[in-house]
This record gives structure tokens, C-alpha cells and sequence, in this order.
């Protein structure tokens, strides 16, 4: 197995596992702090507005975790700096 | 079933070139989305009425205005005048490039890392500035050491890792909602990029609201030294002055 086919299956193989298990523990987060907001919704209904505009907050937080495993999944596919040094390869030959 | 080549960000739409200054999709819709904001607000502004009966516009704006002055009130910065214009301008610029998604053939320039790294410098740049004008510089150096010495090199990190994280978290999630519809149109091209397309709206809305809320912590740690909690407290309802 030459280099550029080596680099093209352990990026690809690398991208899926990167969004596969990147997206597991941001979940299992907003999953917790969404249950626990329920529970402070339920104790004290009257701080609603707060308690919402805190949990939006929060969620988006722990996405951008989720958000940091998804850009280097499409920087694998899509711009890929070692596959794109064997395609000019390839094309300047 | 081929996926064709998709565009990553909009930099690599490129309208004009000469030598190495080039203009793209992202400048074009930037300055165009400049231009639209900085005009509206002029119209609406032109002539401000105080009386009863006061323009849809003008009180659209004003319930605009009045509701960041809370928010900014409510982080913890009790004169909110001073950094309305910094904050207000964050959110209402990516506010506004998010919800211009809903035009057909718009890719907001916030699905750019250029727009997001430029924000997310502009603010690495206001914190300190903020914070000197308020505690004088010897003051805004104290809040470095401020829990113990040993944290000096943790506060910086954490100084540039936030301002990194600014800029990526925003691109990611921009960038994310024009992916997904773009490829969705090559799938199942009739119900679910609209149904993507409303998904893009809130995170993009979401997202304005955190990138302008963290923009107004920072700040807020700057001008007072001390780290206060994002969350705000739930303070009794008090009637307006």
C-alpha cells in the first residue's frame, strides 16, 4: 500500500471515528444538564425565563466541544492538507 | 451516488483578483450586510420622536437596544452604556448574517474562519482595553495573579484558548448548517433542508446570543478582577424605575 493510499483510508477512517465518539460525551453532558434543569424547572417554576436563558447557555457550551470534533472531521474530508500535497503531486506529474 | 466537491467556507468563491488581494463571497457578503444594517438604522433614526406615538421602527429598535442593555446589565456590568456599542454590534451582526440564511443562495459570512478569527481578535483586543480604561494598568495586570501567582501562565492560556474557542465554536457551528443543507439538497432535495434550514436559524440566533454573552463575561472579569458566574442569579422582579 503506497503512502497516498495509506494517508486516504486512515483519514476517512479517522474522520467517522472522530464524529462517532466525539458526539457521545456532549451528549451524555446536555442529556445531565438539561435533566437537572428540569428538576430546578419543576422546584421553582417562577425563575423559568433565567433558569431557560442559563440552560441555552450551558448546552451551548458543551456543543462546541461537539462543534471542535466536526470541524476536524471536515478538515479530513474536505481539506485535507496531506491529500491535497499527494493530488499536486499527481497533477504535476 | 457521488457527493460533488463540496465548498468548505465561502472564501473560495472568488469575484475579483489582482495580485494577491482577492475578493470573495465572504468580503462581498460582509460589506453588503454592513451596508444593509448601517442604512436601515439610518432611516429608522432619522428623525427620533419622543412623543406618545412613535414609529413600528423605531421602537422595534428600541426594544432591540433596551433588551442588550439587560443583558449586559445582567452579566454583571453595571454601566452598561459604555460597552453597548462594543456587545450590541457582536450581536447584532451575527445575529443578522444568521438570520439572513433564510434567502436562497445567502452563505453567511460567518461560515467563514476569517469573519469568525476577525470577531474573535476584535474581542482578544477589547478585554484588555476594557479593562485598562476601567482599573488603570498596574489594576488590569493585578487580575492575572489573581487567585495565586502559580496561576500567571494558566490565566494566559486561557487568555489566547478562549479567544480560539470564540473563533471556532462560532465557524463550526455557521459552517455545519450550510453543510448539512448543502448536502441534504443532493439527497432528499424536497422537505428536510427546510426542516435543516429552521435548524440553522436557532443554533445560528443561539449562537449570536453566547458569542456576545461570553464577549460581555470576559469583559466583565477584566473590569472587575474578579471572576463572576455566568449564570445569572434569579433576582427579584423590580418594578421599572
Amino acid at each position: 500500500m503506497d503512502s497516498a493510499t495509506l494517508v486516504a483510508v486512515v483519514s476517512i477512517a479517522t474522520a467517522g471515528i472522530t464524529t462517532g465518539f466525539g458526539c457521545m460525551g456532549p451528549a451524555l453532558g446536555e442529556g445531565r444538564s438539561v435533566a437537572s434543569a428540569m428538576t430546578s424547572l419543576a422546584q421553582q417554576p417562577d425563575a423559568a425565563p433565567t433558569i431557560t436563558r442559563t440552560l441555552f447557555v450551558g448546552l451551548a457550551m458543551i456543543e462546541s466541544t461537539a462543534i471542535y470534533t466536526f470541524v476536524v472531521s471536515m478538515i479530513l474530508i474536505f481539506a485535507n492538507p496531506f491529500w491535497n500535497h499527494f493530488l499536486s503531486q499527481a497533477g504535476g506529474k | 451516488m457521488i457527493i460533488p466537491a463540496v465548498q468548505i467556507t465561502s472564501d473560495q468563491q472568488i469575484f475579483w483578483q489582482h495580485g494577491f488581494v482577492k475578493l470573495n463571497e465572504t468580503i462581498v457578503t460582509t460589506w453588503g450586510m454592513m451596508i444593509a444594517m448601517t442604512l436601515g438604522s439610518m432611516l429608522i433614526t432619522r428623525k427620533l420622536a419622543t412623543e406618545r406615538t412613535i414609529s413600528r421602527w423605531q421602537s422595534a429598535l428600541e426594544m432591540v437596544v433596551t433588551g442588550i442593555e439587560g443583558q449586559i446589565k445582567e452579566v454583571g456590568l453595571d454601566d452598561p452604556e459604555k460597552y453597548l456599542a462594543f456587545l450590541g454590534t457582536l450581536f447584532l451582526f451575527i445575529g443578522t448574517c444568521s438570520v439572513c440564511i433564510v434567502f436562497p443562495g445567502f452563505k453567511p459570512p460567518t461560515g467563514s474562519l476569517s469573519t469568525t478569527a476577525a470577531l474573535a481578535l476584535c474581542v482578544f483586543i477589547a478585554v484588555p482595553l476594557f479593562g485598562i480604561r476601567e482599573q488603570g494598568f498596574a489594576g488590569y495586570l493585578k487580575t492575572y495573579i489573581k487567585p495565586t501567582v502559580i496561576m500567571l501562565p494558566f490565566n494566559i492560556i486561557s487568555e489566547l484558548s478562549r479567544t480560539l474557542a470564540l473563533a471556532i465554536r462560532l465557524f463550526g457551528n455557521m459552517m455545519s448548517g450550510v453543510m448539512i443543507v448543502g448536502i441534504l439538497l443532493s439527497i432528499t432535495p424536497f422537505i428536510f433542508p427546510i426542516v435543516m434550514t429552521l435548524l440553522g436559524l436557532l443554533t445560528g440566533s443561539v449562537q449570536a446570543y453566547i458569542f456576545s454573552i461570553l464577549a460581555a463575561v470576559y469583559i466583565a472579569a477584566a473590569t472587575r478582577g474578579i471572576k463572576p458566574k455566568p449564570a445569572a442569579q434569579a433576582k427579584p422582579e423590580t418594578s421599572p424605575a
